[in-house]
C-alpha cells in the first residue's frame, strides 16, 4: 500500500526522519519496501498571477505575459496554448533549477523573458504535457509552489502481512507508529451529522453472520459534478488511487484514511429497500469493471427488492453506480465476515481495494465513524442534505474479542529472555490492548481492529515486536549431547553424485513438469499426470522418467557447440498407481559423443557405446546379484536395450536411444543412457570378511565356439551354479567372430582362476576342474572346444 | 716389493681408463685371472724362504684387496653412468597434458545443498524427505492455512488435474509439509532439515516455477526464539565463512509460526532478504498431536538457489535450470 508521509504525519509525528520512520515500521513488522519523493527536486518556483497576455511581435505561437509574483511584475514569454490573464501558474524565477533545465534571463525572439511559466511535466510531477499547470484561484501569490502543492512529501510503499488488515489505512499505520515510537496519536475529529431530511431506506440483514452490520444514509441534492479538492486528489494519487468523481473519491479517501471500505449508490436506481443476502443461483450482475458475472449462492450481494446492486465487499454494480445525472446517493459502510469475502477474488479473477481489506478484517467498530466522516466530506464538497443514519446490526454476529491470557513465564520460555510485568503492561498500553494483571501474567482483550490476537503466542509476538526482535539476544541452545545415526547399509545421494561426477558425468537439474510429447515418446505414457494450471504447454505434465530432461539437455548443449555430453540427474519421477501417486527417486545419466575426450597420443576416438555406459552402471551399483536382460523400452533401440534386475525386480534400464527419437530430437549421434531407482543405488551391503588362501592360484584359459545367440549371462549363470569349488573366478576375456568360425557362431575365450584353500592343487586336479567346466559348456550350450 | 706397489698402481690406472663393462672384465683378467700378474706373484710365494712367507703373503693379499676394491668401484661407476645415460634418453615433456578421462561435476545447487546438510549435520540436524506431489492438507491446512486464508495468495499453487486418494493434489509450494509428516511420525525432541524442490506459478528473471528450499525444525522443551536467532546466525556465518556476517530479524507473518520473522543478512553494506522463520505455531503442533504446552521450538526456511547465487555470484536464477554445460562446469 502506498501512502504519503505528510498525510501519515497529520496523525502521528514522531521525532524521526523519513528513513528512521520507514525503519521503525519495517522493524515493527510493517515492511516499507521503498520510499520515493512525491516530486523531483526543483527550487525558486512560486505562484504567479498572469496579469496580461499579448501576442509576441515576432512569433505567432508565443505570447508575452506580465506576471505578478508579489514584487515587480515580470515579463515572461510563454508558448503554452492555455495561458490566459487571471490564471495562477507555477512561475520559475530566474536562477530556478527545474528537474530538466535551469532558468536564465534570455531574449526570446527579441523579447526579454525573465522566468518561465511551467507545466506539470516541466516540474516533473506528471507526464502529461497539456499546457500550463493551473493552480487554485486562491493560491497565495509569491508562495513557494512546493508548499502550495505539498510536494515536499515522500511516498512510502508498505507491504503489510496478511494478518495485519488493520494497517491498510493511514490511521492504522499511525496507530502502529504511535505504539512503536511512543509518539502521540492524534484523533480524527468527526462531527455529528444532523439529519436534514427524513428520507431513508430500511436495511434487512438476511444473513446476519455474513453481514452483521450495515450502515446506510441517503444524501439528497448532491452535486456529483463538483470537483474533488486538490488536497484530496493529491493524497489519493500518492496512494496510487485515480480521482474519478468527488463522491467516489470521498469513499476511497475514507477507506484509505480510516480503513473502512465504503460505497455510494445512485439512490434513484434503487427499487424499494435494501437487503443484504446471498445471491440466488443464476443471478447476474453487471459490475463496475465492465464485467457481467453469473453469481452463485457463495456470493453475498447488496440488493434492493428487485435485483442485486453490488457484490458485497467486493465491487459495486454498474447499473446503480453514481453517474453524472445522480442527484441523490446512498452511502454504505458495512462489516462483512472475512470468511465470506476470502477466496472470492481467486474465483472471480479480480479483487478490489475493498475485498482486499474485508478478507483481512475491517474494524467493525469504525463503520459509524467512517459514515459520518464520508457524509461530512460529501456535504462539504458536493453540497446536498443528509438524511438520518440507518444502522442494521446483529451484535451477536459481530466478531468476538475474547480475552487472552499471557503468562510471563511462558513469554520467557518462548522468547528465551524474561520480561517484567511493568514492561509488558506498557507494551499493551501502547498497543491499545485492554489488559488486567492476573496471577503470573495478564488477561488481555484485543481491540476491534485486531483480527490476529487469539492465543497466548499472538501476545508473545506483540511483546517481542514492540520490544524489538533485534533486542532479543541470540543464544546457542543448551541440550544433551547425542550422536546422529549413520546407516552404513545406505549411502547418501551425495556419494552417488560424486561417483557419477568422478566418471565424467555433469549433474543437471531439469524441470519436473515436461512436455506431454516426452511422456508419449520416451515412456509410451498416454495419460500422464497433468497440471491443472501449467505455465506453458511444454511444462504441462509430470515426468514419469528422467529420460526426456536428459535428452533435451543433451540436444541443447550439442547445439551450443559441445561435441561431447555426459550428464546425469537425480530427482523424483511421478506416476499414478491406482488412486495413489508414486513418486520414486531415480538417477539417470546420458552419454553422447566420443567415449573419451579428444586428447594427444591416443588412437582415434570412437563413439561411446552401450558397454561404456554399462560399466558406469556397474560401478554405480556395485551390487551382487545385479543382472541385465535384453528387453524393449519405448525410449530405447530395441536391440540395444537392457532391463536391470536385482533379485528378480526391475530396478532400471540401460540402452541406446531409439533412432527414431535421435532423429526427432535432433541429436547428431546416438546417446546411450540409463535410469535406475535411487533406492537400489544407495542400498549397499556391509563388507564381510572371507579368509585368504595361502596356496598358489592357477590361471587357465579356455576358448569355445557357441551359437551367436547364446547370451554370456546364461553361460555365467550355468557355470556359477555348477562349477567345482576350486574355480574361484570365471570370466570372458575375448570374443571372436570371422575367419575360422562358422557363420552364426562366436568364439568365447574364458579365463579361470583355480585355487584351493587347503592345499596346493596338482596339475591333474586343475585339469579335472577345467574339464568339469568344459562339460557344462558342452552339455548345456553345445560348445565346441577350439 | 717395489714391483707389488707398481702393480697395484698400474691396475688402478688401467681400471680408471677402461670405458665399458666388457673391457673392464678383460683388464681384470690381466691382474686377477688364472695367469694374471697378481696371481703369478702368489704362485711365486712358495719359492720364498719360510721366514719371509708370512710377511710377503700379507703384502700380496693387501695388494689384491686394493685391486679388487678398485675393480668394484669402477664397475659401479660404469653402471651408474650407463643408467644415467639411459634415464636421460627417456626424459619426457612433463608439460604435456595428462591423458585419460576428466571428471564431471555437481550442479551448483547440489553443491550448496551438500554444504548446508554438512553444516546442519554438525549442529545435530538430520535430513528428512517428503513427496513433491502433496495434498492440500499437508501443504496448507496442517500448517494452519485453511482454504481461502489470505496467506494462501502468497503462494501461487500448481494444482493437478482430477482427484486422487487424499483429495485435491498440488505441487508443494514449500518444504514445510515434510516437517508436518515428520512430526506425525516422530516424537520430540526433533531436529531436522528438509530440503527439496518446490513449485510456484511464477516465472521471470527472479522467479522460476521450480526452485529449491531448505527448511529446518527444532522442537524440544526449551527451544526459544533466542535459540532460533543463535542457530540461524551461526548457520549463515558458517555457510559464507564470514564471522563478521550480520543477520537481523524483522517481524513478519507466516500462518505456521508465531512469532514469525524475516531474516536479513549483510556482508557489511546493504541488507538482503534471505529467509523466513519463527516459533512453530501451537496449532501446527496440536495438528500432529504434539503437546504444545510441553514442547516448543522453531522452524526456518530459505532458498537454496538464492544461497547459491549469493555464494558464487550467479546473477540470473534461470541459469540453474538451463543446464548449459559451459555454466555448470564452472562449479567443478
Amino acid at each position: 500500500m502506498k501512502f504519503s508521509e505528510n498525510w501519515l504525519r497529520t496523525f502521528v509525528d514522531p521525532r524521526l526522519g523519513t528513513r528512521e520512520l520507514a525503519d521503525l515500521l519495517t522493524f515493527g513488522g510493517i515492511e516499507i519496501e521503498g520510499t520515493e519523493p512525491a516530486s523531483p527536486a526543483f527550487d525558486r518556483v512560486v505562484v504567479g498571477e498572469v496579469l496580461s497576455v499579448t501576442k509576441h511581435p515576432n512569433a505567432d505561437r508565443l505570447n508575452v505575459c506580465q506576471v505578478n509574483t508579489g514584487a515587480e511584475p515580470l515579463t515572461i514569454v510563454c508558448g503554452a496554448p492555455n495561458v490566459r490573464a487571471g490564471m495562477r501558474v507555477p512561475t520559475a524565477l530566474v536562477g530556478a533549477k527545474l528537474p530538466a533545465m535551469q532558468i536564465k534571463a534570455a531574449k526570446v525572439r527579441g523579447v526579454e523573458s525573465s522566468g518561465m511559466l511551467c507545466s506539470a511535466k516541466e516540474l516533473g510531477i506528471s507526464d502529461a504535457a497539456d499546457g500550463l499547470l493551473a493552480l487554485a484561484a486562491d493560491a497565495p501569490i509569491g508562495a513557494d509552489v512546493r508548499q502550495v502543492l505539498d510536494l515536499n512529501d515522500i511516498i512510502f510503499d508498505s507491504k503489510p502481512t496478511p494478518n495485519r488488515g488493520d494497517c491498510l489505512s493511514l490511521r492504522g499505520l499511525a496507530r502502529e507508529v504511535a505504539a512503536l515510537s511512543g509518539a502521540t496519536l492524534n484523533a480524527v475529529s468527526v462531527p455529528a451529522i444532523p439529519a436534514e431530511h427524513n428520507a431513508q431506506l430500511a436495511i434487512a440483514l438476511k444473513s446476519p453472520k455474513a453481514c452483521p452490520l450495515y450502515c446506510g444514509r441517503l444524501l439528497r441534492g448532491v452535486n456529483v459534478k463538483a470537483p474533488a479538492p486538490d488536497w484530496m486528489v493529491r493524497r489519493l494519487a500518492r496512494s496510487g488511487v485515480r480521482s474519478i468523481s468527488a463522491v467516489v473519491d470521498v469513499t476511497n479517501y475514507v477507506m484509505l484514511e480510516l480503513g473502512q471500505p465504503m460505497h455510494a449508490f445512485d439512490a434513484a436506481k434503487i427499487d424499494g429497500n435494501i437487503q443484504v443476502r446471498f445471491a440466488v443461483p443464476g443471478e447476474k450482475l453487471a459490475l463496475l469493471n465492465g464485467e457481467t458475472r453469473e453469481l452463485n449462492p457463495d456470493f453475498l450481494v447488496i440488493a434492493d427488492e428487485k435485483k442485486a446492486l453490488a457484490l458485497a465487499g467486493i465491487m459495486g454494480g454498474a447499473q446503480s453506480a453514481v453517474g453524472d445525472d445522480t442527484r441523490d446517493i446512498l452511502l454504505e459502510a458495512a462489516f462483512f465476515d472475512p470468511d465470506v469475502i476470502a477466496g472470492k477474488s481467486r474465483v472471480l479473477g479480480f479483487g478490489s481495494d475493498s475485498s482486499y481489506r474485508f478478507e483481512r478484517g475491517v474494524d467493525f467498530s469504525g463503520a459509524r465513524e467512517a459514515m459520518a466522516r464520508a457524509t461530512q466530506l460529501v456535504l462539504d464538497i458536493c453540497g446536498g442534505s443528509a438524511g438520518p443514519l440507518v444502522v442494521a446490526e446483529s451484535a451477536a454476529h459481530l466478531p468476538q474479542r475474547k480475552p487472552v491470557d499471557v503468562r510471563l513465564a511462558r513469554v520467557a520460555r518462548v522468547l528465551g529472555v524474561a520480561f517484567d510485568a511493568a514492561t509488558v503492561a506498557d507494551i499493551f498500553t501502547r498497543l491499545g490492548f485492554t489488559h488486567a494483571a492476573i496471577e503470573g501474567g495478564f488477561r488481555v482483550t484485543p481491540p476491534a481492529h485486531r483480527f490476529d490476537i487469539a492465543i497466548e503466542e499472538d501476545l508473545i509476538e506483540e511483546i517481542a515486536r514492540i520490544h524489538g526482535y533485534n533486542r532479543i539476544p541470540s543464544a546457542a541452545p543448551v541440550v544433551a549431547t547425542r550422536g546422529l545415526p549413520q546407516a552404513e547399509r545406505r549411502r547418501s545421494p551425495a556419494s552417488v553424485r560424486r561417483t557419477l561426477a568422478a566418471r565424467e558425468y555433469q549433474e543437471v537439474v531439469t524441470y519436473s513438469f515436461v512436455d506431454q510429447a516426452w511422456e508419449a515418446d520416451f515412456c509410451a505414457n498416454a495419460v500422464p499426470i497433468a497440471l491443472a494450471n501449467p505455465i506453458a504447454s511444454q511444462m504441462s505434465v509430470m515426468r514419469s522418467s528422467l529420460i526426456g530432461g536428459l535428452v533435451s539437455t543433451a540436444a541443447y548443449n550439442l547445439h551450443h557447440k559441445q561435441s561431447r555430453v555426459r550428464v546425469f540427474e537425480i530427482g523424483r519421477c511421478f506416476a499414478t498407481q491406482g488412486q495413489v501417486y508414486q513418486q520414486p527417486w531415480r538417477v539417470g545419466a546420458l552419454a553422447c559423443g566420443d567415449a573419451s575426450q579428444d586428447q594427444w597420443g591416443i588412437r582415434p576416438p570412437r563413439p561411446v557405446d552401450f558397454y561404456d555406459v554399462k560399466a558406469d552402471v556397474e560401478a554405480l551399483l556395485q551390487t551382487r546379484g545385479l543382472t541385465f536382460e535384453a528387453a524393449m523400452h519405448p525410449a530405447l533401440h530395441p536391440g540395444k536395450s537392457a532391463r536391470l534386475l536385482l533379485s528378480g525386480n526391475t530396478i532400471g534400464w540401460l540402452g541406446e536411444l531409439h533412432p527414431r527419437w535421435q532423429q526427432k530430437y535432433d541429436l547428431p549421434s546416438p546417446p546411450v543412457l540409463f535410469e535406475v531407482e535411487l533406492d537400489a543405488v544407495v542400498a549397499q551391503s556391509l563388507p564381510a570378511f572371507h579368509g585368504l588362501s595361502k596356496f598358489p592360484p592357477v590361471l587357465r584359459d579356455l576358448a569355445v565356439v557357441v551359437d551367436e545367440k547364446t547370451p554370456y549371462q546364461a553361460i555365467l549363470d550355468a557355470v556359477n551354479a555348477q562349477k567345482p569349488a576350486s574355480i574361484l573366478e570365471f570370466s570372458v576375456f575375448d570374443i571372436y567372430r570371422g575367419q575360422g568360425i562358422e557363420n552364426g557362431k562366436k568364439s568365447l575365450a574364458f579365463r579361470m582362476l583355480v585355487q584351493d584353500t587347503h592345499k596346493t592343487l596338482t596339475d591333474a586336479e586343475v585339469d579335472s576342474a577345467v574339464s568339469e567346466i568344459i562339460k557344462i559348456l558342452q552339455n548345456q550350450f553345445n560348445a565346441k572346444l577350439r | 716389493m717395489q714391483d707389488l706397489d707398481a702393480l697395484v698402481k698400474d691396475a688402478l690406472a688401467a681400471f680408471a681408463s677402461t670405458g665399458d663393462a666388457d673391457a673392464l672384465e678383460q683388464t681384470k683378467a690381466r691382474y686377477l685371472g688364472k695367469t694374471g700378474l697378481l696371481t703369478e706373484q702368489l704362485k711365486g710365494l712358495g719359492k720364498l724362504p719360510p721366514a719371509e712367507k708370512p710377511a710377503m703373503g700379507a703384502r700380496i693379499n693387501a695388494a689384491k684387496s686394493a685391486i679388487e676394491q678398485a675393480l668394484a668401484d669402477r664397475r659401479e661407476a660404469l653402471q651408474n653412468a650407463r643408467l644415467e645415460a639411459q634415464l636421460q634418453a627417456e626424459a619426457l615433456d612433463v608439460t604435456l597434458p595428462g591423458r585419460g578421462n576428466s571428471i564431471g561435476g555437481l550442479h551448483p545447487v547440489s553443491r550448496t545443498l551438500e554444504r548446508v546438510e554438512q553444516i546442519f549435520h554438525s549442529l545435530g540436524f538430520e535430513v528428512a524427505d517428503g513427496p513433491e506431489i502433496e495434498t492440500d492438507f499437508y501443504n496448507f491446512t496442517a500448517l494452519n492455512q485453511p482454504e481461502n486464508h489470505p496467506a494462501r495468495s502468497m503462494h501461487d499453487t500448481f494444482y493437478l488435474q482430477g482427484e486422487n486418494t487424499g483429495g485435491k493434489h498440488l505441487l508443494r509450494t514449500h518444504t514445510s509439509p515434510i516437517q508436518v509428516r515428520y512430526m506425525e511420525s516422530h516424537q520430540p525432541p526433533l531436529r531436522i532439515i528438509a530440503p527439496g524442490r518446490v513449485y510456484r506459478v511464477d516465472s521471470d528473471a527472479t522467479h522460476s516455477p521450480m526452485f529449491h528450499q531448505v527448511e529446518g525444525l527444532w522442537i524440544d522443551e526449551h527451544i526459544s526464539f533466542a535459540n532460533l536467532k543463535g542457530i540461524v546466525t551461526e548457520f549463515f556465518r558458517l555457510f559464507f565463512e564470514r564471522a563478521d556476517l550480520q543477520v537481523r530479524f524483522r517481524p513478519s507473518f507466516f500462518p505456521f509460526t508465531e512469532p514469525s520473522a524475516e531474516i536479513d543478512m549483510s556482508f557489511g553494506e546493504g541488507w538482503l532478504e534471505i529467509g523466513g522463520c519463527g516459533m512453530v505455531h501451537p496449532k501446527v503442533l496440536q495438528n500432529v498431536n504434539i503437546d504444545s504446552e510441553r514442547f516448543q521450538g522453531f522452524a526456518f526456511g530459505m532458498g537454496l538457489d538464492r544461497l547459491t547465487m549469493l555464494r558464487y555470484g550467479v546473477n540470473d536464477l534461470r541459469l540453474f535450470f538451463e543446464n548449459d554445460l559451459r555454466f555448470l562446469r564452472q562449479f567443478r
